[in-house]
């Protein structure tokens, strides 16, 4: 961050300016004109934090996504399938136990052990053909999306969380005063922060394996250069099971997670492979950080976008990743 | 790398156009000439014209990928452009947003801006390579499906335009089974021509050449980068004549066409008929119409339900990306391998 600053002192104004305006706008209570001018406070904050919940959903799908192409360079296509399969496996799960929470260990099992048929049956049987690779997840999407179809047809499901979770929570941020100068505080859905926050701690926890543990060690040396690590006896082909299942099975469970706090349906897939490809591109092929960074963005862009131009909150995100393409190929925090 | 190959016998004397054209192209072009004769309306309305249409699209994805190695899957997005513009400049039933301009300024223009969106796109893939292209493209392609779907303005939103027909030239009616038949024919035959040329010509050698080794074409004085925009924008003038006939074949254009089904489907055909030879594009195209059309009865007559059809579509593409990644092509050249082949010898028994 210091060397960033250092070597964009201008840039580095810039964002902690930005940083500034909106933490005041977080925090205070927003003056007559700001108010005439983008609406309501509760509005704003209610999409900022819908934005930054939804972005700790994209990072749940994109890390494993990024974690997968950035060891073993080959791009899942079928990641889509495997949240959606996942999401299915959580509902039928909470449905049958009745216990929510027992749907994320099973989620991440099963979706994990499926990555691992994956990697032994199809990737390891056309390592280092990129492009072949790719199709056969395009053509493993296409069959999944149907099976899953047929199965489990193409109704909408939601996935309910327990009582406990459900309901309003009171935050300590203030959406505005009423006239006798008692202050409004927000309330915001149980279920999306616990959510939220598990997800940062996935996030932490994923961080520090990488960065703490020796197989972290041996994933960022398999990174950095894959046939040099194998040539000094790591055994690497289990390294690259182990992700891949890892990698899958992340993406199951944010399929219970999107289940929980939006809906799982035919087409879900599409719509998350899409999330993840975007999130990735902008934030830089291969990196857990950047899968965070451009999750958030994204997230936001989204939620910032359906509230204050509904018509084409879509297009604002691809036009981010054109903006990110066009000036900064390799994504935010990738590497050249 | 499509070169022919030559009889060192037969290169004493110039050989006249008529005699270098192989026998079998003469077969198949009498074939196809005489269809209308025998074959029903809806064979030459549905399954050919069809055929030529999906065909034509995927001869723009086969020039990219095969010639410049970039799979692209914005190239039914091209086309689905081209039939918006088509719509929009030219006449439709959607009388409030269409302009009514003659087809030869609507034509024109319509083909004019899918080219410029098609090199645009181009300019922003080829930033990157491999498989950074499939998903940029991809990317691209939600989009433009997102935006056409949302905007109302310009493009109609969810319906999109319908009553797209083509125009009323020489008093024919270009709809017709027939007219529509050799319409098609004469495009897709055009196209493939162009391919071929252009994949012999200086242009078309120097991309394969990048292809193969960017680097060294680079040393060698060549701008990669110009050709590989090149390339994307000649693909999108055959992805948008594709598009402008597939709008008048289903008389309508709307976000659907240009979903990110139906980009995945072109990439399916592509792949099907495989990538080395324009005319995999074709086969392909046929293969993937054969089965849209007849996959429900034949579904439906071993049991099935008849929805299961993207299922043996998906699977049908499994089976060819496994075993034979040059697809159908690859299929048949292998079998002329193994026929021809001397046991003791181990290689093909024509030649030396």
């Amino acid at each position: 961050m210091r060397a960033f600053a250092d070597r964009h002192p201008f840039w580095s104004l810039v964002i902690l300016v930005l940083a500034a305006v909106l933490l005041w706008m977080i925090f205070a209570i927003w003056p007559d004109w700001l108010e005439d001018l983008i609406g309501r406070k509760k509005v704003f904050l209610n999409a900022l934090f819908n934005g930054i919940t939804l972005g700790g959903l994209y990072f749940l799908v994109a890390s494993g996504f990024t974690l997968i192409f950035g060891l073993m360079r080959n791009v899942n296509l079928a990641h889509g399938s495997l949240y959606l399969l996942g999401g299915y496996l959580g509902y039928v799960t909470a449905d049958v136990t009745g216990y929510w929470l027992l749907a994320f260990p099973v989620s991440f099992i099963l979706v994990g052990a499926f990555g691992i048929l994956l990697q032994i049956f199809v990737f390891r049987r056309m390592e280092g053909q990129d492009l072949r690779q790719t199709l056969v997840t395009i053509g493993i999407s296409i069959v999944m999306a149907d099976l899953m179809l047929w199965i489990w047809g193409g109704d909408f499901y939601n996935i309910s969380p327990p009582e406990w979770l459900s309901g309003p929570m009171s935050t300590f941020f203030v959406t505005g005063a009423k006239s006798s100068g008692e202050l409004v505080y927000m309330k915001y859905p149980m279920v999306r922060i616990v959510i939220f926050a598990a997800s940062v701690v996935v996030g932490v926890g994923m961080w520090l394996l990488l960065n703490r543990t020796r197989i972290g060690m041996l994933i960022r040396a398999g990174v950095d250069d894959r046939d040099m690590l194998s040539a000094t006896g790591a055994r690497i082909q289990l390294v690259f099971v182990a992700v891949f299942a890892f990698g899958a099975g992340l993406a199951g469970v944010a399929g219970v997670v999107g289940g929980t706090f939006q809906s799982i349906a035919p087409g879900e897939d599409v719509r998350f492979l899409l999330a993840s490809l975007v999130v990735v591109i902008v934030g830089g092929m291969g990196s857990i950080q950047g899968a965070a960074l451009g999750a958030l963005i994204i997230g936001m862009a989204e939620q910032f976008g359906s509230v204050y131009f509904p018509t084409y909150a879509v297009v604002l995100t691809f036009l981010i990743m054109v903006a990110v393409l066009a000036f900064r190929p390799q994504g935010l925090m990738g590497r050249n | 790398m499509a070169v022919t190959e030559r009889d060192p016998a037969r290169d004493a004397r110039p050989l006249s156009w008529i005699e270098r054209i192989p026998g079998r192209y003469w077969l198949i072009g009498a074939a196809l000439l005489v269809m209308p004769v025998f074959a029903s309306d809806f064979v030459l309305f549905q399954i050919f014209g069809w055929t030529f249409i999906l065909g034509i699209i995927a001869l723009s994805l086969m020039f990219l990928g095969g010639y410049g190695g970039m799979v692209s899957l914005a190239q039914m997005t091209v086309a689905g452009l081209a039939g918006y513009m088509v719509a929009i400049f030219g006449e439709s039933a959607i009388s409030a947003i269409s302009l009514n301009w003659p087809w030869y300024i609507a034509i024109p223009l319509a083909l004019a801006i899918a080219v410029l969106f098609g090199t645009l796109t181009g300019w922003l893939a080829v930033r990157t390579d491999g498989i950074y292209t499939i998903m940029i493209t991809l990317a691209i392609a939600a989009a433009f499906f997102y935006f056409v779907r949302q905007n109302y303005v310009m493009f109609n939103g969810f319906s999109g335009f319908n009553g797209v027909l083509p125009p009323d030239l020489f008093g024919v009616d270009w709809r017709g089974p027939k007219a529509f038949y050799y319409l098609t024919l004469f495009w897709a035959v055009i196209c493939y021509l162009a391919v071929l040329y252009i994949s012999r010509a200086p242009f078309g050698l120097a991309l394969q050449g990048v292809r193969d080794n960017q680097r060294r074409m680079s040393a060698l004085g060549y701008n990669a980068t110009a050709h590989r925009v090149a390339a994307y924008a000649f693909a999108a003038v055959l992805a948008g004549i594709g598009g402008i006939l597939l709008t008048w074949q289903s008389a309508q254009v709307s976000p659907g066409t240009a979903g990110i089904g139906p980009a995945i489907d072109v990439l399916v055909i592509a792949v099907i008929g495989g990538m080395r030879h324009p005319v995999g594009a074709f086969i392909g195209a046929f293969v993937y119409v054969i089965l849209k059309t007849f996959a429900l009865d034949a579904l439906v007559a071993v049991g099935l339900a008849g929805e299961r059809f993207q299922l043996l579509i998906g699977l049908g593409f499994l089976v060819i990306v496994f075993w034979s990644p040059d697809g159908i092509l690859g299929l048949w050249d292998r079998w002329r391998e193994s026929r021809g082949k001397d046991p003791l010898l181990d290689r093909g028994g024509e030649g030396p």
